[in-house]
């Protein structure tokens, strides 16, 4: 039962990865890439490419990788999805399912559709783990995994913070109007903010490929668990879609305990609960009553600095 | 002072009557196709009935409604499962295959309650969710076995060419049904509710349209045409895998049909269907690159030509075959 | 000397046309003042002018240069910024952030944040606020010191006053009053408040459905012949003299 906490915890952290990226896009580009499981086991089979075809070790295989996902990034932004934006949720859901279907089907013709893992290809990394007391093992890939979640959604939100593409991007994502009449050039943000989130589907896709066997076809599955820990987590909060991550693996991996088809069962139901729980407090709190009473405010109230200013 | 104008609201043009008629005596046409044709023309027809029939209830959905839903396999899949199950409990199979699309209704329904309130990206993928989790619920029927599925073996009783045709007939049936329920729908007051909601669902309820209601009705009737749709392919198929009939690739085949024919038409879909089944049978066979061709053709679609071939073929000629809305005639003073 | 110059512009909202051939000039270092009932087309014209509304037809030059195909952040390098109606702030980020997104991305020059500070004194006990929890008058004066940020040789302000407690407007005023003393920044705003408008403006334009119905120095037109301007008596006015 704690070992199975453990893993999910970690398991998170993969959520996280997958789902930081799928969360900017929204957020940001407002824009919601059904690609962005696709795009991940693009970045899987890049690195097998790298490491089986290129010969580079896995952390070059890696390295490489981010800089190429980046660039496929910019580009579909450019040429794709800058074109469906601003006319409702249809196109830009046709326009990446068309991009799915396209990615899923050409990495079949051009890979074969045999199941590959880059578990091969990292050693004892893959299965040896560290003894903790209380006899809970720690695995070592699932902690490396989870540290740089934490690591790359610090890295992300420092960037955020502190440097001037990241102020445009807050600034775009607020109010993207506003940021035009600042100077900022919403379109050039909105490919930068492409080119990190297709680089981190690639980061995600590489760590799924370390520890699970992938095929062409594994993304929609995964583009399905990231947008539950998005959901979960809150949509456009950094820390919200790690908080996101973990409440999913946790859930996968109690689910497990049971049989393998808890595993994505349980991840469902409590996507669904969340949902359904959002829901029915914005109807109690619209209704008042007792209910209503019982909520915390859903957000914390804005910092009250009326007095000041003449 | 301007001169009066008389003028008279159509619900019926000449072409609409033409169109009306041509139809009435291609159902009559194909009614009776199996008495003269092969057996893989027949096969063949119910395949076809089957895509218009999903294009049909997508577009009713999305088009109409403005419910972009990536989880309509959650109904192909259900109708079938319901039609087995119906089946082990004793009912006629062919009895089971309709009765099974209401079930798949009342599902429908109930999750409607739910569904329905959330909004554009979270709806479509709660949706997809839904099948997926449906699916799995599934397959933890021992009588499915888990992946691998079952078959309705009750069917074997018939005689082959007799359950070829009953079967035709079933998909010929059930799509003619759909297709009539949502020409009436799209012209009653409901239909015109619908589209209130899909351009601005605030102002329709701030207009005292019942918005919620309206979605309802709309969303358990494209459920009954998805889940019939699943039942008529589980006929024809006879087996039975939760994976297969629970795929999102129901749903891509959908959009494509729907785009490529025309959003929120009623020739569109149709059009689209037909389409999409003839690149079937000519590029079939190349398997992957043939399907990553077709995600090439949806994004040139969405890209280029959004309102698909039939929003088209509209935007450039008066000439309405299926008269949804209401035509006004000026009359010449 | 001319700054900006606006030619025969023409701006529609589908079938409705907003802005209806509209042309005027501003000198540098003047206050261009626009008033007009609701739906004159007064934040029609300014966003258009800003390249967030599409023009129609018709010519903007910029210090001689033609910046009617330019897209909006273009317009704001070229020279131009607006701080728009409704505040518009970032308003999930501090104030300091508010200010820093124009600066980095716009013109540099002489406004930086503590020249913008030494202007709008209100804004320094604020610089760490979240903007979305400000008051109006607040956010307003965030909303002018964030244009100021990029350097603009011409500021659009819009709605100036709309919504602000009586001191508030008093207070934002004064420091206008401030950038028109240095004669630097060329202003044209959208005011509501007739007297404030006459008042603070060099000139004055009277916007009537869309087209200019009375133009000129505030002092020469007079209140009488801008309030029939205004409420769309001019014409009748006319044909009786």
């Amino acid at each position: 039962m704690l070992d199975a906490l453990i893993q999910g915890i970690l398991l998170g952290g993969y959520y996280a990865i997958l789902a930081a990226g799928l969360s900017l896009m929204f957020g940001v580009v407002r824009f919601i890439n059904l690609a962005h499981g696709d795009l991940a086991i693009l970045g899987a089979y890049l690195v097998l490419f790298g490491v089986e075809i290129l010969g580079l070790s896995p952390l070059a295989a890696v390295l490489a990788m981010l800089p190429v996902m980046a660039l496929a990034g910019w580009i579909m932004q450019r040429l794709l999805f800058a074109r469906a934006l601003g006319s409702g949720v249809l196109l830009p859901l046709l326009v990446t399912f068309g991009l799915g279907a396209v990615l899923q089907n050409t990495m079949f013709g051009l890979f074969g559709s045999d199941t590959r893992s880059l578990g091969n290809h990292i050693g004892s990394l893959s299965w040896s783990s560290w003894q903790m007391p209380f006899g809970i093992s720690l695995g070592k890939l699932p902690v490396i995994t989870f540290a740089v979640a934490v690591a790359a959604l610090v890295a992300l939100q420092l960037m955020l913070s502190f440097t001037k593409i990241g102020r445009a991007i807050r600034a775009t994502s607020s109010d993207p109007e506003a940021a035009e009449l600042s100077g900022v050039n919403a379109r050039k943000v909105h490919r930068a903010a492409a080119a990190i989130a297709v680089a981190l589907a690639g980061l995600a896709g590489a760590f799924l490929a370390m520890r699970a066997l992938i095929n062409p076809y594994a993304g929609p599955t995964q583009l399905i668990f990231a947008f539950e820990a998005v959901v979960i987590g809150g949509i456009g909060s950094l820390w919200g879609t790690l908080a996101g991550g973990i409440v999913l693996g946790v859930a996968q991996s109690l689910g497990s305990t049971f049989s393998a088809q808890w595993f994505q069962l349980a991840g469902h139901l409590v996507f669904l609960g969340v949902l359904g729980a959002r829901l029915y407090a914005a109807h109690a709190h619209h209704h008042g009553g007792w209910r209503a009473a019982l909520k915390l405010p859903r957000t914390v109230q804005p910092r009250a600095v009326e007095e000041d200013l003449p | 002072m301007m001169s009066p104008v008389s003028f008279a609201i159509e619900r019926w043009t000449s072409a609409s009557r033409l169109t009306a008629a041509l139809s009435a005596a291609l159902l009559a046409v194909l009614v009776i196709l199996p008495l003269f044709a092969s057996g893989l023309v027949v096969d063949k027809a119910t395949t076809l009935f089957v895509y218009v029939l999903l294009a049909v209830m997508w577009n009713l959905l999305a088009g109409y409604a403005g419910l972009v839903s990536v989880g309509q396999q959650a109904f192909f899949g259900i109708g079938a499962y319901f039609a087995l199950r119906l089946v082990d409990f004793g009912v006629p199979p062919y009895m089971a295959l309709v009765v099974g699309p209401l079930g798949a209704g009342l599902v429908g329904a109930a999750l409607s309650v739910f569904a329905l309130r959330l909004k554009g990206g979270e709806f479509a993928i709660a949706m997809w969710v839904i099948a997926e989790a449906l699916r799995i619920a599934v397959m933890f029927d021992p009588a499915v076995q888990g992946e691998t599925g079952t078959s309705l073996l009750a069917l074997n009783a018939f005689d082959p060419e007799l359950r070829r045709n009953l079967t035709y007939w079933l998909g010929l049936g059930g799509l003619t049904a759909m297709l009539v329920a949502t020409f009436l729908l799209l012209r009653s007051k409901i239909g015109a509710a619908a589209q209130a909601i899909r351009d601005d669902e605030e102002a329709a309820g701030s207009i005292g349209i019942d918005v919620m209601r309206i979605k309802q009705i709309i969303f358990v009737l494209a459920a009954v045409g998805c889940a019939l749709a699943g039942t008529v392919w589980l006929a024809s198929a006879i087996t039975f895998q939760p994976r297969t009939s629970f795929g999102v690739q129901w749903t891509v085949f959908m959009l494509f049909m729907v785009l490529v024919g025309g959003l929120g038409t009623f020739e569109g879909p149709i059009v689209g269907a037909v389409i999409f089944f003839l690149l079937q049978e000519i590029f079939g066979d190349f398997s992957v690159w043939y399907l990553a061709g077709l995600g090439f053709v949806a994004i040139a679609f969405a890209l280029f030509l959004p309102e698909g071939i039939a929003g088209w073929i509209q935007n450039r000629s008066e000439v309405r075959l299926f008269v949804t809305g209401r035509k006004l005639r000026i009359n010449p003073q | 000397m001319t700054i900006l110059e606006v030619e025969n512009l023409v701006a529609r909202h589908g079938l409705l046309t907003a802005v209806r051939n509209v042309s005027f000039s501003v000198a540098r270092g003047e206050v261009l003042g626009i008033v007009g009932a609701n739906g004159a087309g007064k934040t029609t014209l300014f966003r258009t002018i800003c390249g967030i509304h599409p023009a129609t037809t018709g010519t903007i030059r910029l210090e001689g240069s033609d910046i009617s195909a330019y897209p909006p952040y273009r317009r704001v390098a070229a020279g131009l910024a607006m701080a728009p109606e409704g505040r518009r702030l970032f308003s999930d980020m501090t104030v300091t952030d508010n200010l820093k997104v124009a600066g980095e991305n716009g013109r540099k020059g002489f406004w930086k944040i503590d020249t913008v500070l030494d202007a709008l004194p209100a804004l320094k006990p604020l610089m760490k606020a979240i903007a979305g929890g400000l008051s109006g008058g607040q956010r307003q004066a965030v909303a002018i010191g964030r244009a100021l940020m990029s350097n603009p040789s011409v500021l659009l302000l819009d709605e100036v006053s709309l919504g602000l407690s009586p001191i508030a407007v008093v207070g934002l005023y004064n420091s206008l009053a401030v950038l028109k003393e240095n004669g630097e920044t060329t202003m044209i705003l959208v005011e509501q408040d007739l007297d404030r408008a006459m008042a603070f403006s060099d000139r004055i334009i009277c916007l009537l459905e869309g087209a200019v119905a009375l133009h000129g120095k505030p002092g020469e037109l007079g209140k009488h012949a801008i309030t029939d301007a205004y409420f769309g008596l001019g014409k009748q006015v006319a044909t009786r003299a």
